[in-house]
């Protein structure tokens, strides 16, 4: 499904869904007995551990790869600040620095230095959660990030709360109501609600709720000596946004999946059987359904985690993403680069999740032939 | 293909795309004022000389919006044909020369999807000088990872067919194959996604405009519009929320078509065709 149809949403980032994969060579061969015993199979330990763990091996490559990736992202981020064109310096002080003025703040923010030396002490920090001093506030990066982080991921947590059971429910739902009027309602208002942007959901939301009725606040800054059901009430919009904004994409691709799997074969040889609709849902739908919609979670978690920017700021909530989103107005990098790379890493590895996930759920994955 | 045939939320989607599009050409004809005169008090209510009211400086909301189509649609649309233009290519060339060219665009575009779109905008917008091309450029850059995607698993499947084995005996090129062989069989599936693309880079533009990185005032447009009226929200006053309307209206009637011109192609491929 997400080869042949366009995709509305985070895809996974390793190519895991694309079938044209050639099969990873260390795999080659393995044998259709379940449990070879030693000394049957040659070749190093990692060909014998693939034999013996396949899923184990699996997930162990899978986690290798996601590393990796993070380090090219970091790379990337990095190299790429430094390849284009703009030198802060110059951005910091006006058109009108002296040459000399120039070369001190450069000499100050340690530009002057080689490129691969600051990188590869960025990264060195980076891996202890050292990120830093911002440029713009001089405060240390990493410890905002400390705090904002918790913030933004308790909104991001009770979004996904709500979302998901809500989804996967009204998923099933169109598809058993299959081009009936109870889907094609649904079908209708979630294509509405993917093309409302995000801070047009948030407006509204505030306008009717914390203006008009007064039963919300607004804005939603939390302060660490709230208590819990404080902290609760003052997300209740901000979550509501995201909601909104995640459901309807994670509903698409929840019917999507257990329509590809209703459309098979075997659920057809299930009707002309005669089965009835429950036992053909229960019994030969709903075990081939769980790994993708799994997968349609995970990958849709991943999207809330970028979406929690723009909430973030239409909100006013202390959050990661209004911390990048204000250091990229003052070109403040250091936070900038932290903040991509923190992002990144969460997409990466909620999409490694989805990955694994679908590999345990679907033991097929697990000897790809 | 009749008129008849096409499904009644389809036509609402084309009357949609039309006005704006309408709008966006016309704009100095149909706008009451200009783009950047102040006119009137600061958020004067509806009504009256302001068919919509005043934004934060005075401004007729009504021609702003007008003038905004323009904006809005005319970068948007640069960058998804940019990014189609540029997806495609590359995803065509790794189809169908194969191996190591293959390998090495797919792993990259890999390497690109990693990083979230907006994410990835914001870090290279904060290093970028703030210029009209360089925004269009950055969107359609990044836009050309998902095409490239959809590309080139449609390439995959449309290279392996004999007419196209047929051409590669006659000794054409692969340029003629690219061009005369593949991209006549793609165009239907990739009509449908340069639809969603172009909903997309709306939403998108409209995005980053409010988070204050996309078109810089005093020009027009609907994202940046949101954020110049946002603070009016909390005295009731909904003057932001008329551009939101309108990004809003116009991606659901893009997002109309799209669907209907997707069920065709599912259609003409036959199959139980409702996932």
């Amino acid at each position: 499904m997400m080869e042949s149809g366009p995709l509305t949403g985070p895809v996974p980032t390793d190519g895991s869904a694309d079938g044209t994969h050639p099969r990873p060579a260390e795999l080659s061969g393995v044998p259709a007995k379940p449990n070879p015993a030693d000394g049957e199979i040659g070749g190093t330990f990692w060909r014998r551990f693939t034999f013996r763990r396949p899923l184990a091996a699996l997930i162990l490559q899978r986690l290798g790869l996601s590393v990796g990736l993070l380090f090219a992202v970091s790379l990337m981020i990095s190299g790429g600040i430094e390849a284009l064109p703009g030198d802060f310096a110059t951005t910091y002080l006006g058109q009108s620095a002296t040459p000399q003025a120039v070369e001190n703040i450069r000499k100050d923010l340690g530009l002057d230095k080689p490129w691969t030396e600051r990188y590869l002490s960025w990264l060195g920090g980076a891996v202890q959660g050292d990120f830093g001093t911002s440029w713009a506030s001089k405060n240390s990066v990493g410890e905002q990030i400390g705090k904002r982080l918790g913030n933004s991921l308790f909104l991001a947590f009770f979004a996904a709360l709500i979302s998901v059971p809500l989804a996967v429910g009204l998923g099933m739902l169109a598809v058993q109501f299959r081009n009936r009027l109870p889907d094609k309602i649904i079908n209708v208002v979630s294509l509405a609600a993917i093309s409302l942007p995000e801070f047009f959901v948030g407006y509204l939301l505030i306008m009717f709720f914390a203006v008009k009725y007064g039963i919300a606040t607004f804005p939603a800054t939390v302060y660490d000596s709230m208590s819990f059901t404080e902290r609760l009430s003052a997300i209740a919009l901000p979550v509501a946004t995201l909601v909104l904004v995640v459901l309807a994409h994670m509903m698409r691709m929840t019917r999507a999946a257990i329509l590809n799997v209703m459309s098979s074969a075997y659920v057809e040889t299930a009707e002309l059987k005669g089965l009835s609709a429950f036992r053909i849902i229960a019994k030969h739908a709903a075990p081939n359904a769980v790994a993708p919609v799994i997968n349609v979670i995970a990958l849709n978690l991943a999207y809330l985690v970028v979406g929690v920017v723009v909430v973030e700021v239409v909100f006013v909530y202390p959050g990661m993403g209004q911390y990048m989103v204000d250091a990229v107005t003052v070109r403040d990098m250091p936070v900038v680069q932290a903040c991509g790379l923190i992002f990144a890493a969460f997409y990466i590895f909620l999409n490694m999740a989805a990955d694994i996930l679908a590999i345990i759920a679907n033991p097929r994955l697990r000897h790809p032939r | 293909m009749n008129l008849r045939s096409i499904p009644f939320s389809a036509w609402v989607g084309i009357a949609g795309i039309a006005l704006a599009i309408f709008c966006a050409v016309f704009a100095p004809v149909i706008a009451p004022f200009g783009e950047r005169d102040v006119v009137g008090d600061i958020w004067l209510p509806a009504g009256g000389d302001f068919l919509l009211g005043t934004d934060n400086l005075g401004r007729d909301l009504l021609s702003r919006l007008v003038y905004g189509a323009r904006t809005t649609i005319f970068v948007a649309l640069a960058a998804t044909v940019l990014s189609f233009s540029l997806g495609m290519l590359l995803s065509f060339t790794a189809a169908v020369v194969g191996g190591f060219t293959d390998q090495f665009f797919s792993r990259f575009n890999d390497l690109m999807m990693a990083i979230p779109t907006l994410i990835f905008a914001l870090v290279v917008l904060a290093v970028l000088p703030q210029h009209l091309w360089i925004l269009i450029l950055v969107m359609a850059v990044l836009d050309s990872t998902r095409v490239f995607r959809i590309g080139r698993a449609v390439a995959l499947d449309v290279a392996v067919m004999e007419f196209v084995e047929a051409a590669r005996l006659r000794g054409e090129g692969s340029l003629w194959i690219i061009f005369r062989e593949i991209l006549p069989n793609t165009l239907s599936p990739l009509l449908a996604e340069f639809g969603l693309r172009f909903a997309f880079s709306i939403l998108f533009l409209s995005t980053l405009s409010f988070l204050g990185l996309g078109i810089q005032p005093p020009s027009a447009d609907w994202g940046g519009m949101v954020k110049d009226n946002k603070d009016g929200i909390i005295f009731g006053i909904s003057a932001a929320l008329i551009p939101g309307a309108a990004i809003a209206t116009l991606a659901i009637c893009v997002n109309l078509v799209v669907d209907w011109l997707m069920k065709r192609t599912s259609s003409l491929k036959g199959g139980r065709g409702d996932a």
